[in-house]
């Protein structure tokens, strides 16, 4: 539990003139807890706030309620029998953690999938991407008191959830994915439906934007607010729309170039100014970006086989594997080690959102209540993947 | 049109009330109180319906905005659905946190019920027809501003008396913010005041008629003071985007956090009530109340071009709330001391030049 600071702590937050004349009042801070069952911490997240008044003097996060024992699982199951695993712990991410996972596994048994499944891949990836983007969305719009916008993008969010049900029977954890390929092809539809979405998505995004992100009330309350300098983000290991909303042009997906992703043309949205309005432009931006890798991969995914053979009973070589990509929430890490048994012996994921909610006592400091729920959103956590 | 509907039941309630008293040999001063006294039931019956009607609407007007039905299921198409949720509420446990004050916690919805039950008093609904038949406060408006106002007293007393703290800070929002929010309100029917040169609702009603041009919002002098009251309006309610006393995403539930039940249900009530209460008197201010747009010949009876009026400040609030993100505490408090509190003054002034010279 923190120390409840008396008013010597006060000069460490910012107040207005009005508060400094009236220091002669005696004023007590309170100290508050948000959570774990709070409407707005995205899961149970539980913050110990110190207040003073409106004002926040400091505020300390509690994780672990979702704890799971995800990575301790990974060294009781053989390296098929995690598939599903993977998909748990970052929900909103299913597709992209089983990409990470299986091709942490598929490096360290040095096996090359077909040219179709990488494609199939990337595209399941981006799709989780948008519906990841989207529940970011409507969620944020909650979280700053407007209700309408998660309907709307969960209308969207939809037909993606859809298109994943056809094809893996699955509508949030789908395990798809498997070592050496995929579960099945694509249905027959797919492309079309798939196709046709990516037409009207972009006009949807204008939509969404029209109602909430230029709405002046919203951008009164999301501009300034988080302030993320890039010298935070270094000391911190922030990764993703975070750190690109703060002006640096860090994406797994171009500076290590995995899978199919140097092949294809897409941008890295950045913007400057480092607040929750520069990340929430950047994740929109995103989502745009996404449609264009989307309908690169439909002209160019390739016919042919999807799975190769894969010894049923897997045993890599002794050693250990470090494998990185782009998850919606920044950077998403797969350390495997093998001791030669089909057993992983150690399996630790660097899951971004851990990362990323380190920083933010930093960023709530003098901030006021409202402003909390503000910058959780715009961090985009999830709580099972900060609690694994 | 002299008289009217309303006025006919005004009348034959205290014509029943003098019989009464004259058979049962009671003294005349009783015959008032009993007639006002049936009034009040009659409006206090009126208005929970309303209320539930309300709810109902939100709900379908919510659905429409956000792609989906609504309440379907409970009656033609899901209209009994607040009745339902209303006995709901009646069969609830009561609980009192540990903790509490107990008589705080009790006192905090009864008071805020009370305070907007009384504003109806003076709420012209037609023709010489307020609360009792035909009794006009010659100062209406300050005593309807006066007993809205009491309302944040029960807030403040439900925040601080729930014992939790979440509550306490909706509490002191809900207080600061209706308090902030009075000031410029006034300004702004301070304006009409002037204007009609009267305080009594009725006379500021009479005085916008005949015909649609005569009401007060199609004099341009009067437009600042209209919007103003939009605004003002839409934070006395405590409604996005001003709801910080509630702010669900930041403080669970406000100061009705810790209640549960029918305390629960009267907090509701009067949210929606006072929604509508806010209707009436932005429609008896500045659409005219109960004149219909056409003049006298109007068949209609006022009442009901009273309820139109009113309705549509309600779903221009619902509108409003399906729609618009909520501001910040700072924000909320500088748009009303920073801008409407100096607009409204310089909107006093146009009206003052207006009213010499026009």
């Amino acid at each position: 539990m923190p120390v409840v600071r008396n008013g010597g702590r006060r000069d460490a937050c910012p107040t207005t003139n009005s508060m400094e004349t009236q220091t002669a009042l005696p004023t007590e801070e309170l100290l508050i807890n948000m959570g774990p069952q709070h409407p707005s911490t995205h899961g149970v997240l539980r913050l110990v706030l110190t207040l003073d008044g409106e004002r926040v003097v400091e505020a300390v996060p509690h994780i672990g309620y979702l704890h799971s024992s995800m990575e301790k699982i990974a060294e009781a199951s053989t390296y098929q029998q995690y598939v599903p695993y993977a998909d748990r712990y970052d929900y909103l991410n299913a597709m992209g953690n089983e990409f990470a996972y299986v091709r942490a596994v598929e490096k360290l048994c040095g096996i090359e999938v077909t040219p179709r499944c990488e494609y199939i891949r990337v595209i399941m990836a981006e799709m989780n991407r948008i519906a990841s983007h989207l529940v970011y969305f409507g969620c944020l719009g909650l979280d700053s008191g407007a209700w309408t916008p998660f309907l709307y993008c969960f209308r969207e969010r939809e037909v993606v959830l859809q298109l994943f049900e056809d094809t893996s029977g699955q509508r949030l954890l789908y395990h798809y994915l498997r070592i050496g390929g995929l579960r099945n092809d694509l249905p027959a539809h797919f492309c079309d439906k798939l196709a046709e979405f990516l037409d009207y998505f972009p006009d949807r995004i204008k939509e969404y934007d029209d109602l909430l992100t230029y709405n002046v009330i919203f951008r009164n309350r999301l501009e300034g607010t988080g302030q993320l300098s890039q010298e935070l983000c270094r000391r911190y290991s922030i990764s993703g729309p975070n750190v690109r909303g703060s002006g640096i042009p860090y994406d797994v997906r171009r500076v290590v170039g995995y899978s199919i992703y140097p092949q294809l043309e897409f941008d890295i949205p950045t913007q400057e100014e480092g607040d929750a309005f520069a990340r929430h432009l950047v994740r929109v931006e995103e989502m745009r970006q996404s449609v264009r890798i989307l309908k690169q991969c439909l002209e160019k995914l390739p016919e042919g086989e999807i799975n190769v053979k894969v010894p049923r009973k897997l045993k890599p070589v002794v050693g250990e594997v470090f494998e990185r990509l782009e998850s919606p929430r920044g950077e998403l890490g797969c350390y495997l080690v093998s001791d030669g048994s089909e057993k992983p012996w150690r399996l630790h994921w660097r899951a971004p959102s851990f990362y990323n909610l380190q920083v933010l006592p930093e960023l709530v400091r003098g901030a006021y209540v409202a402003d909390i729920v503000i910058i959780l959103g715009s961090i985009d956590i999830v709580l099972p993947d900060i609690d694994r | 049109m002299n008289t009217s509907i309303i006025y006919a039941i005004g009348a034959a309630v205290r014509a029943w009330s003098e019989e009464f008293c004259q058979g049962h040999g009671i003294p005349t001063l009783f015959v008032d109180i009993l007639a006002w006294g049936i009034g009040a039931i009659l409006v206090l019956v009126l208005a929970l319906l309303v209320a539930l009607f309300i709810i109902w609407l939100e709900r379908k007007v919510s659905g429409y905005i956000q792609v989906r039905l609504g309440p379907t299921r409970v009656g033609p198409v899901g209209l009994f659905q607040t009745a339902m949720d209303a006995l709901k509420l009646l069969q609830k446990e009561d609980i009192i946190p540990q903790g509490a004050d107990y008589w705080l916690h009790l006192c905090g919805p009864v008071l805020v019920f009370t305070s907007f039950m009384l504003g109806f008093a003076v709420i012209p609904w037609d023709v010489k027809a307020t609360l009792a038949a035909n009794v006009d406060l010659n100062v209406g408006l300050l005593y309807l501003l006066g007993v809205t106002s009491v309302g944040v007293l029960g807030i403040v007393m439900a925040g601080w008396g729930s014992n939790n703290k979440w509550s306490l800070l909706g509490a002191m929002r809900g207080a600061a913010q209706i308090i902030s929010y009075e000031v410029p309100l006034l300004l702004a029917l301070v304006c009409v005041v002037m204007v009609a040169g009267t305080l009594s609702l009725t006379r500021i009603v009479e005085a916008q008629g005949p015909g649609i041009l005569a009401w007060y919002v199609f004099k341009p002098y009067l437009w600042i003071p209209f919007i103003m009251f939009i605004i003002c309006g839409t934070a006395e309610v405590n409604r996005t985007p001003f709801d910080l006393p509630e702010a669900e995403s930041e403080l669970v539930g406000g100061f009705h956090t810790e209640y549960s039940g029918m305390k629960f249900a009267l907090f509701f009530l009067t949210e929606f009530d006072h929604m509508w209460f806010v209707g009436l008197l932005g429609a008896a201010v500045f659409l005219g109340g109960w004149q219909s747009p056409i003049g006298a010949a109007d068949p209609i009876p006022g009442f009901v071009w009273l309820m139109l009026k009113s309705f549509a400040f309600v779903l221009l609030l619902q509108w409003f709330r399906w729609t618009l993100p909520r501001l910040r505490v700072d924000q909320l408090m500088g748009l009303a001391w920073k801008f409407l509190i100096p607009v409204g003054f310089i909107a006093l002034a146009i009206v003052c030049v207006a009213v010499l010279f026009v």
